[in-house]
């Protein structure tokens, strides 16, 4: 790092004529024009943040913090609050994770490690084309096979044996909280999978030989040496999929049910926060109702982020604990 | 340099002159009559080259909500603009917006219990405490009192509703306000409702799709939707204690017995109405026109589209399971067209 800067730095002694001369040859242009670039993007966000925020001022007076504890959602009596909605984000969100998290890697370790290569690149052409699939399509396809499946066979399934937990009790609709979770899950496993598998490929090869040396397993240096090292790529191919899950819309709200409840069932129908603002936006009527849509944006906004955060935090204090480890 | 951006100049003046004589509108709003909105202006283009009519269908709040803004030179909206938004639009723009119906449709209560495949009766009393969630079974006596003769089976009732905010939902809610004082008081009309059970379904697809995959479902569509999937839908009682199969007549059955009261600014409800053989779930759909328009091209091209609708366009309703307007209503809208400056 400290080599590549000095040498730009080495040139202004040559003065203004040189500034002249690289103006011409392009490296100021090029740096303007990609700088320029790189603060669109924090412009973009910030505009973003500041057009939820001025878009929703009524509705954020009218009520307050209130609006992320109230349950009710009644737009003739003008009661708006976010709470099912952010319930509903986060728990398919979490149903999503914990099916899709040990598939994907498990999947992306298969293809880095024990997969020959030609069979890895053949499945990784195909995750890719599942990765670029619009989500109304896995919509449709939660709509004609998961929900159907769920309703006639998983959910008495997993009411008949595991039924005396409250997650698998209440009537089976074959949409809710699970099969929404599900859709999502298919929709990011490819994520995981691909971005992991290129992070797992990427370790170098003398970790791997080293393992070997020290007399370990194939799947010894796979799991102990090859995995901890790839640990903050999988992180963020894991985290990928949350902001994916989080802000889903169409898929969501074909199978979840649109109805705002907090239940503890999973077999329950709900309703996100990304769905809501697409089914109701256009009909709302009222600057009140188009408000509070508007600030449930904002809160989705702040969701991310916070969760977001989150991850970098869990990012920094598990390399930091994994280079300690690397130490020892 | 110079020189090619003068000329580039003058070639948009040049071409926005020209395209000034082709005379662009612009609308927005509801969903339901966007079919036969469509024909219209496709329709009207192509016997009036010169004037192209767009309309994005958004959904009424949109529309509303746009031509207030001023983005658009006309709305159009399922359920009537209430008095706040009148207000707010006099304020304004320092003049009045008027309605004009265009054309009628139906909204059907279709279910799907296996083994039933009759047309199903219901009274109002039993369509509320469905949707209130106080009916429950499909053999409750509230249902099975009217269908003597079917065979109800004891099951949970699914009941679906629409998601999203539509005119639909308005109709329906509307009618159930109309016959239940407690839906009245509990949860009251809209495009969007908090709803006191239920699924919900996106659009009247969404509806469809969900009443078809869930057994002993009930949910409400528009009736186009009911009949194009071969779906069973059910007879409504109206206020004369006849039940009533929703079709084009019985539809326009509902509007010539509104058309003797109608108001002068067409704000109207025509869900549980007075005739023998009117079905009690139907609505107006209604265009959104500004009182007075800046631009006098407009304001002529607007009236010319308006008078056509109300003569030949009415020919093309029925093919498309909209019902016609009544003809007293026909001549009141004729008359309230003069009063656009």
């Amino acid at each position: 790092m400290a080599a590549t800067t000095s040498v730009p730095s080495a040139s202004p002694i040559s003065g203004s004529r040189s500034f002249v001369r690289r103006l011409r040859e392009g490296d100021e242009v090029a740096r303007l024009i990609t700088f320029l670039f790189a603060v669109s993007v924090v412009l973009v966000t910030l505009l973003l943040i500041f057009a939820l925020w001025q878009g929703s001022a009524l509705a954020r007076h009218k009520f307050g913090l209130q609006f992320f504890f109230t349950r009710v959602w009644d737009p003739i009596a003008e009661q708006f609050g976010a709470l099912p909605f952010i319930y509903g984000t986060l728990m398919t969100a979490t149903v999503s994770l914990v099916i899709a998290v040990p598939l994907g890697i498990g999947a992306a370790i298969f293809l880095a490690e024990l997969a020959s290569a030609r069979l890895s690149d053949a499945l990784e052409f195909f995750i890719d084309l599942l990765a670029a699939v619009p989500s109304v399509i896995y919509g449709l396809l939660g709509v004609f096979i998961v929900v159907p499946l769920m309703r006639d066979y998983v959910q008495p399934g997993l009411k008949a044996t595991l039924g005396f937990l409250p997650l698998f009790s209440g009537p089976a609709y074959g949409v809710g909280f699970l099969t929404a979770g599900i859709v999502l899950a298919i929709m990011v496993i490819p994520y995981i999978i691909s971005v992991s598998r290129e992070v797992l490929m990427s370790v170098p090869r003398d970790q791997r030989e080293a393992a070997l040396g020290l007399g370990s397993t194939r799947w010894e240096s796979t799991w102990k040496v090859v995995v901890p090292f790839a640990r903050t790529g999988i992180m963020g191919s894991i985290f990928l999929a949350l902001a994916r899950a989080l802000g889903e819309t169409m898929a969501v709200t074909m199978v979840i049910g649109n109805t705002p409840t907090i239940s503890a069932s999973l077999f329950s129908p709900g309703y996100t926060i990304a769905a809501v603002i697409a089914n109701e936006f256009t009909e709302a009527t009222g600057d009140l109702y188009l408000q509070a849509l508007v600030e449930l944006g904002l809160v989705l906004f702040l969701l991310t982020f916070l969760l977001n955060g989150l991850a970098r935090l869990l990012i920094v204090i598990t390399s930091q604990r994994g280079s300690g480890t690397a130490h020892a | 340099m110079k020189r090619i951006a003068g000329i580039f100049l003058v070639a948009l003046v040049v071409a926005s002159v020209a395209s000034a004589q082709a005379l662009l509108i612009n609308g927005a709003g509801a969903t339901f009559p966007n079919p036969i909105y469509s024909k219209w202006f496709d329709e009207y283009h192509k016997n009036n080259g010169n004037i192209q009519i767009n309309y994005q269908s958004v959904g009424s709040g949109a529309g509303i909500k746009q031509v207030t803004d001023g983005t658009v030179d006309f709305g159009a909206s399922d359920g009537p603009m209430n008095d706040e938004q009148l207000k707010a639009f006099q304020e304004k723009h320092g003049f009045g917006i008027l309605h004009f119906p265009t054309v009628l449709g139906a909204v059907v209560p279709m279910y799907n219990i296996p083994g039933v495949t009759a047309a199903l009766d219901f009274t109002p009393e039993a369509l509320a405490g469905i949707f209130l969630g106080k009916i429950t079974k499909w053999n409750d006596p509230a249902i099975a009192g009217a269908n003597k003769g079917v065979n109800l089976p004891g099951n949970d009732i699914v009941v679906v509703h629409r998601s999203d905010g539509s005119g639909t939902t308005y109709v329906w809610t509307d009618y159930l306000s109309k016959v239940s004082e407690e839906w009245k008081n509990k949860v009251g009309k809209g495009t969007s409702v908090n709803w006191p059970v239920g699924l919900g379904g996106k659009g009247n697809e969404g509806v469809t799709g969900q009443i078809k995959n869930a057994p002993n479902s009930i949910g409400y569509v528009e009736l186009i939707y009911a009949v194009s999937n071969n779906i069973p839908y059910g007879n409504v009682k109206n206020s004369s204690g006849s039940f009533i199969k929703a079709d084009l007549a019985s539809v326009s059955e509902a509007a010539a017995a509104a058309a003797k009261t109608m108001p002068d600014d067409f704000r109207v409800s025509i869900t549980d109405p007075a005739g023998k053989k009117a079905y009690p779930i139907a609505s107006f759909t209604w265009l959104l026109i500004p009182a007075k328009f800046s631009d006098a091209a407009k304001r002529d091209t607007m009236k010319g589209f308006l008078n056509w609708m109300l003569a030949d366009g009415q020919n093309y309703a029925e093919q498309l399971s909209y019902a016609k307007l009544p003809k007293e209503v026909i001549a009141k809208e004729k008359k309230a067209l003069s009063s656009i400056q």
